[in-house]
């Protein structure tokens, strides 16, 4: 998928780090927060501009579960699998989720309305099952209250 | 200013909000708080403040731990003991306001605890409740108390102070005294701290890094989420003494991306530290100085792994490298490094504030101190709790935790994460301390305590654990890329009910060869969770294998929903939630499943009310006919008048 982006958006990151290789990861991230992905065009960029191999920086991007190479939904749902979370039933809010979306955890709707992911633990255990939309967190979980959430964000727009 | 004048200065002003002639209101608004909406009743405090014309401070603190109640919101009122009320929604608010505040009645029944020397008639004391009585909080002392944004708060409690008395003494002297206090890395290896600095401190070199791990990925832990959010200060003023001691002059905090609040927190700490002269060069006018960096971590659990976590440092894939050279010798861009835990500094600033003598008075012979831990999963009471080392899980988990939810049988509790194990009923009366957890198979690894009862089958958590490590697994050695991954489909097939005999044995050889010859510590310690569960629940093992029965009834191709003739009163609820439409029925008809369509998603059992409680679970054992359609007529019961 090729879309074009705007290069001149991540200057300001470029110039930041200018000479800092060891800060690849930062940089990675702060394109990611630009873009809410890294962009291809973004990374040959990258990678021109500060002489970092592009198979450094994709063996870098690839390594952390963070970093994404498709663009996302506009809504972005995790979540949470860790411990306590399945033990309080996480697994069934995640099915709840794949049925409703017809998505996999990892995967975008194809109208890039909602992107679905799991993630290892948000460190809010005690609240479990969690789910996070966007910025808002979600404690105790069931998968009835998964499909309504999910329903709100549909209805919104 | 010299820091004991800010400390004067500091000490006037936390009295004078202490004995604040204005109403005070406390409101905790770390992560777990904001979770239960801790954000929106701060709005609704405003708004009625407002509203009434009242006149009051808000602080906003970290959590006290109490996270099964969250929101928590305290009032202290000039003269009355700071009052605890739990579980606050934004409705209850403006009653505390109008009885409380306008009106002087303190509300016994909405209210949790009292903290302080005085009481209030109907209120009981916080600390206490079952759930605080047991506990010593060294490390969270601050937490929930002081606001973690101030710097002066912190000072005004002795904050520094051991920062102070350090640079007063040699190195080898803070390294004694470190040693003295019996203080072991509380990350989870149990490496006694005192000599992991001195191995730093003698290597040579004159370019020497330290670093905090705040890469908590075991998932089921937060304690150290909650003592950045909450005390900062704790950790950064034990970096400092720690890098005087090592005689470092950079220090690194890798915390994970998954904890905004707390990088945001440390960002604000490390500023406030600048303006009081307590980074930089000439820290308080001695000879030591030093500079603080946060990297962001990427999302990778074999970062906490201490080689792993400085590649990722360095900005390149976090992949672990074989030791030796140890990290003291040769760590960060190649020179000597001393990593340690959030709650290792924290524990080390407190040693030195208040000496190691009175550190190592609470703990066992062996185990010094006490330990933060999360305790989460199926107990009534889920929090953060700080214990002296050597409680018995017991205490924890039926004192402090309260029991199991709704009263089920207890099965076991997981410690330490994907790398510790499960310890069964059997071993509930055994001590907490790095050698009991190490004898019972388990680690007492960096904090997470989750508790599970009998609906959780221990074969699939022990399977979930691996799915967890092995897709961590960085893939460098042979035995975890490839032994966890023939580990997971063995554990798959047998939830599956396609596992044999042969399954087990093998499953249990490969553990003993990949706990052995991994590279790193996440490889080694990965098959815990499995043989842990098979030394202690093999029966379960074998009913998977034997009987094609999930004796827990979980795994979902070995049970089946059925729903009981005898109880279904028709309500029509699960034929309406199904979401595969795998439920016949309809209006005054019992309603049967279709086995062929369901997929076993237990939404059907979530909402049958309990007052039916009609669904029935079975594994093992053929499913009943359903009923003929011409019997499943309901006749329902007139109601009396």
């Amino acid at each position: 998928m090729s879309t074009t982006i705007d290069l001149s958006l991540i200057e300001p990151v470029l110039q930041k780090h200018k000479g800092r290789q060891g800060d690849l990861i930062a940089i990675l991230q702060e394109i990611q927060g630009t873009y809410s992905y890294l962009p291809e065009e973004a990374l040959i960029h990258l990678s021109n501009n500060m002489r970092i191999p592009m198979s450094r920086i994709y063996a870098v991007a690839t390594f952390y579960a963070q970093f994404r190479f498709t663009r996302p939904g506009e809504h972005i749902i995790k979540v949470c699998q860790g411990t306590a979370c399945h033990v309080r039933g996480s697994p069934g809010v995640m099915d709840a989720l794949v049925d409703e979306l017809d998505i996999h955890a990892g995967e975008t709707t194809k109208d890039f309305k909602f992107s679905l992911e799991s993630i290892a633990c948000f460190g809010s255990c005690a609240l479990a099952p969690v789910m996070v939309v966007d910025k808002n967190i979600y404690g105790r979980m069931t998968t009835a209250k998964a499909r309504q959430i999910l329903g709100e964000f549909k209805g919104v727009k | 200013m010299s820091l004991e004048d800010v400390r004067k200065q500091a000490i006037i002003e936390w009295e004078a909000l202490q004995h604040s002639p204005k109403p005070r209101i406390l409101i905790g608004t770390a992560t777990c708080g904001r979770a239960a909406g801790a954000m929106s009743v701060l709005d609704t405090i405003k708004q009625e403040l407002q509203r009434h014309n009242v006149d009051a401070i808000i602080n906003q603190v970290g959590c006290i731990g109490l996270c099964y109640v969250e929101p928590l919101v305290d009032i202290i009122k000039p003269g009355r003991p700071r009052i605890c009320y739990a579980s606050v929604t934004p409705q209850i608010i403006p009653k505390l306001i109008e009885d409380y505040l306008l009106k002087d009645n303190p509300r016994p029944d909405l209210a949790m605890g009292t903290i302080g020397e005085s009481t209030v008639e109907g209120i009981p004391r916080l600390f206490d409740l079952p759930i605080l009585k047991p506990q010593v909080r060294i490390v969270l002392r601050h937490c929930g108390y002081i606001d973690p944004e101030d710097i002066k708060q912190y000072i005004a409690d002795d904050g520094y102070s051991g920062l102070v008395k350090a640079l007063a003494m040699t190195s080898e002297r803070v390294i004694e005294e470190i040693k003295k206090s019996g203080l072991k890395g509380r990350g989870g290896a149990g490496f006694p701290t005192g000599q992991k600095w001195e191995f730093c401190r003698s290597s040579p070199g004159t370019e020497k890094y330290i670093i905090c791990n705040a890469d908590e990925g075991d998932p089921g832990a937060f304690m150290n989420r909650s003592l950045l959010e909450g005390d900062p200060h704790s950790v950064l003023e034990g970096m400092l003494i720690g890098a005087y001691a090592i005689g470092a002059n950079e220090g690194y905090i890798y915390c994970r991306a998954e904890y905004p609040l707390a990088i945001e927190r440390l960002n604000i700490a490390i500023k406030q530290m600048r303006e009081y002269g307590l980074l930089g060069k000439n820290i308080l006018g001695s000879d030591f100085s030093f500079e603080i960096h946060i990297k962001e971590g990427a999302g990778a659990f074999v970062c906490g792994e201490e080689t792993a976590l400085m590649g990722s440092i360095e900005g390149k894939r976090g992949m672990p490298r074989p030791r030796p050279p140890f990290p003291a010798v040769s760590g960060l861009w190649g020179k000597p490094t001393n990593i340690n835990n959030v709650e290792s500094w924290a524990d080390a600033a407190v040693i030195m504030q208040k000496g190691a003598q009175w550190y190592a008075s609470s703990g066992t012979a062996t185990s010094k101190g006490t330990k933060t831990f999360s305790l989460v999963g199926k107990v009534k009471r889920t929090g953060l709790i700080e214990v002296p080392l050597g409680i018995h899980l017991r205490d924890i988990i039926y004192g402090i935790g309260g029991g199991i939810v709704d009263d089920k049988a207890f099965k076991a509790v997981q410690t330490g994460g994907p790398s510790g194990g499960c310890l069964p009923a059997s071993l509930l009366d055994s001590p907490v301390d790095y050698e009991s957890l190490t004898k019972a198979g388990s680690i007492m690894g960096s904090g997470g305590m989750v508790v599970t009862d009998e609906a959780t089958c221990m074969v699939d958590f022990a399977r979930f654990f691996l799915d967890f490590t092995q897709s961590e697994s960085c893939g460098k050695c042979v035995p975890c890329r490839l032994g966890t991954k023939r580990m997971l489909e063995i554990l798959t097939r047998i939830t599956e009910g396609k596992g044999t005999e042969e399954d087990i044995n093998l499953l249990l050889e490969l553990a003993d060869g990949v706990k052995d010859s991994a590279l790193c510590g996440l490889g080694n310690t990965a098959p815990n969770p499995v043989l842990t569960t098979l030394r202690y629940f093999r029966d379960e093992y074998e009913e998977h294998v034997k009987n094609h029965r999930c004796p827990a009834k979980v795994c979902k191709a070995l049970i089946s929903y059925y729903i009981n003739p005898e109880k279904c009163q028709a309500c029509m609820i699960c034929y309406r939630q199904c979401p595969v439409k795998a439920i016949e029925g309809g209006k005054d008809t019992i309603h049967v499943i279709n086995q062929d369509k369901c997929t076993k998603c237990g939404t059907c059992m979530a909402v049958c009310p309990t007052r039916f409680s009609a669904l029935d679970v079975f594994s093992g054992e053929p499913v009943p006919l359903p009923l003929p359609p011409s019997e499943r007529v309901f006749k329902r019961a007139k109601r009396e008048k």
